[in-house]
């Protein structure tokens, strides 16, 4: 084991303001970047324990992750909830899709514009939030939610309409990046940029101003920040994180419909933020990892039953889903400050070990 | 010259006239005390001010000029800065956090510089942190720096809102009852940062206070309200003299 300092000094202020203070912290997050690395080259044996393609889980776990900082930027930073997050990614999928397949502009220049353009719509609808709060911008969001939907469904000439768009495999310098492999290095090459971004936008002044916002808004507004303003910006930036995420979405199952962006999928947003922690940009990734592996670990033991006695599939294909809900449920009661606030705790005890009282 | 003033304010809350044709000036340099009796509205002249209440009738000029539609946000980029009576920290964040928050309207990072961090938005934060720093050595609250803010006694808080307001280096400076709640020590203490701030850093002071010792000690003119209305105005010696005064509110405490 080895000896922790007591407590952390500094000379000077940027190495106070470093993200990875310790040689401990930068140690192991050096070499949790290696296994990161060379994860699509060891999955395999991990592949038939749990039974799945775990290079597939993992791309979608990188991109809610970064659906997630953006909610979480707009709901877990400035206290603005969102039922709208499901259909904004939606926004950023189709738009990649209609830009790469109707207009013809190459995926690279169409991830950035999905972006820009779901944080236009985002900030269109974050603009009730100028005077409702809490439950009532939870239903005008959720009221985005359904005239998106509605827009997806039936605005065929752009959407396809129920088929959707069938879209195709980015390339980069004529490299197909149409493997889970080679998407993989894609998804977290902007998974670590995104969860950069959003680590420093909250530690410096737009950051602070949302959290000023969050906490006391008529005190944010008279020390002059200019709370309409950055409750805008936060659902553009919000937006634009979600978007970037459809896009990715779309370039990675390669059809993009309706169905995939409803309101379910807000509410996994929702989820993963307030399971994860909220407010914490850790918050957002063990959300994200949370939510995406747990169905399919509950899967396991169904698998395994019903190589046993088959007929009981059915019934344990419901009972999973139950005890889905019911874990998350048992989560919000027993730690509502999310795995962020837990896994704090548990470095602190580490940390003071063996006088951890 | 006259930084701050109010012309003829009218402001009432259903039935109740808070301020009944209120007028008042703060001159450039001095400390300027408002006194008077529970709810006599002492608190709605400052949200005036800072434009969390807008008046019925009347004008607020900041530097002659007309401030009554400018937003709250806009009256303090102009200079104007308060603190609350009832502390209106953000209570989870560090108090280095909170007084880098008072530094908000004098950076620049937007949300490009800032996600990108290295370059502008580093050497911002480094600079503005020194300044931020320098008020905490000022206010003697170096050891509780990294605390959030909520954890902190009551005296303490009231000291780091100071220090907020002081962060955006205001030329106006509202406090509302600065001392309420302290002991004979913190008042003290707190006396004497009035003092300097309004010294050394050539920063006006208007002050809402019930402790009528440290009021008479450190204001340079004295403005008494009571049921919404001016009763007097002048220098501590004349108000302590004004029957008026001591029938309104001297008197309730020595009676
Ligand atoms: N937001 C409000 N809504 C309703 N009434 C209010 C509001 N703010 C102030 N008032 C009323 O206006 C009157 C003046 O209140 P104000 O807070 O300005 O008094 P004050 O002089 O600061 O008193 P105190 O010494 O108790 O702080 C009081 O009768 C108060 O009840
Ligand atoms: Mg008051």
């Amino acid at each position: 084991m080895s000896l922790q300092q007591s407590g952390i000094f500094h000379e000077t202020y940027k190495e106070d303001m470093a993200i990875f203070q310790t040689p401990f912290i930068k140690f192991w997050m050096a070499a949790f970047m290696v296994l990161l690395i060379l994860f699509p080259w060891i999955n395999k044996p991990l592949n038939a324990l749990v039974n799945t393609n775990t290079l597939y889980l993992m791309n979608l776990i990188g991109i809610y992750i970064i659906g997630a900082h953006g909610l979480n930027i707009l709901t877990g930073f400035t206290g603005q909830i969102s039922l709208g997050h499901g259909a904004f990614m939606g926004v950023g999928a189709y738009a990649s899709a209609i830009l790469t397949v109707k207009v013809g502009i190459p995926f690279w220049f169409a991830l950035p514009l999905a972006g820009l353009i779901t944080a236009l719509v985002g900030m269109v609808f974050g603009i009730p939030s100028l005077r409702l709060k809490g439950l009532y911008l939870a239903i005008a969001t959720m009221a985005a939610q359904f005239i998106i939907g509605y827009a997806m469904r039936n605005w065929s000439t752009l959407t396809g309409g129920s088929t959707g768009i069938v879209v195709s495999s980015p390339s980069f310098f004529g490299i197909s990046l149409g493997d889970d492999r080679s998407y993989y290095y894609l998804v977290y090459t902007l998974v670590i940029a995104t969860t950069l971004y959003t680590k420093n936008l909250t530690r410096t002044r737009p950051g602070r101003a949302f959290v000023a916002i969050r906490d006391r808004y008529l005190a944010a507004e008279v020390i002059g920040v200019n709370v309409w303003l950055y409750r805008i910006l936060s659902f553009g930036i919000s937006s634009f994180l979600v978007g970037i995420a459809g896009s990715l979405w779309a370039h990675y199952v390669l059809v993009v419909n309706d169905e995939a962006f409803g309101i379910w999928l807000s509410v996994q947003y929702l989820a993963m933020i307030i399971i994860g922690g909220m407010g914490s940009v850790l918050g957002g990734i063990y959300g994200a990892v949370f939510m995406t592996l747990l169905p399919i670990l509950l899967r396991i033991p169904e698998h395994a039953l019903t190589q046993i006695y088959p007929g009981v599939f059915a019934i344990f294909q419901s009972m999973t889903e139950g005890v889905f809900g019911l874990i998350i449920i048992l989560f919000l009661i027993f730690e509502p400050d999310g795995l962020a606030a837990r896994w704090h705790t548990i470095k602190n005890y580490w940390k003071l070990w063996p006088f951890s009282y | 010259m006259i930084i701050l003033e109010l012309k003829d304010i009218y402001l009432h809350f259903g039935g109740i006239m808070a301020l009944n044709g209120v007028s008042l000036d703060v001159r450039e340099g001095e400390i300027f005390a408002i006194i008077g009796p529970n709810g006599a509205g002492k608190t709605s002249i400052f949200n005036c001010i800072s434009g969390l209440y807008s008046p019925d009738r009347g004008q607020i000029l900041y530097k002659g000029k007309e401030i009554n539609r400018l937003s709250p946000f806009k009256r303090a980029q102009l200079g104007l800065a308060r603190s609350f009576q009832n502390i209106e920290l953000f209570r989870g964040m560090t108090v280095i956090d909170n007084l880098m928050l008072g530094r908000h309207i004098h950076m620049r990072t937007n949300l490009f510089t800032g996600g990108l961090w290295f370059g502008k938005a580093r050497g911002e934060e480094i600079r503005h942190r020194e300044i931020v720093e320098e008020i905490i050595d000022f206010l003697e609250i170096q050891d509780i720096r990294k605390k959030a803010v909520g954890t902190l006694a009551y005296g303490l808080q009231k000291r780091v809102e100071l220090g907020r307001a002081l962060a955006l280096d205001p030329q106006v400076l509202l406090l509302d009852e600065p001392m309420a709640g302290m002991n004979a020590e913190e008042t003290e203490d707190m006396a004497r940062f009035i003092l300097d701030i309004n010294e050394e850093r050539d920063v006006t002071v208007v002050l809402i206070e019930h402790d009528m010792g440290v009021v008479m000690d450190i204001s340079d003119r004295i403005c008494t309200l009571d049921f919404g209305e001016r009763i007097s105005m002048g220098k501590p010696a004349e108000i302590q003299a004004d029957p008026k005064v001591i029938a309104a509110y001297l008197g309730e405490e020595e009676l």
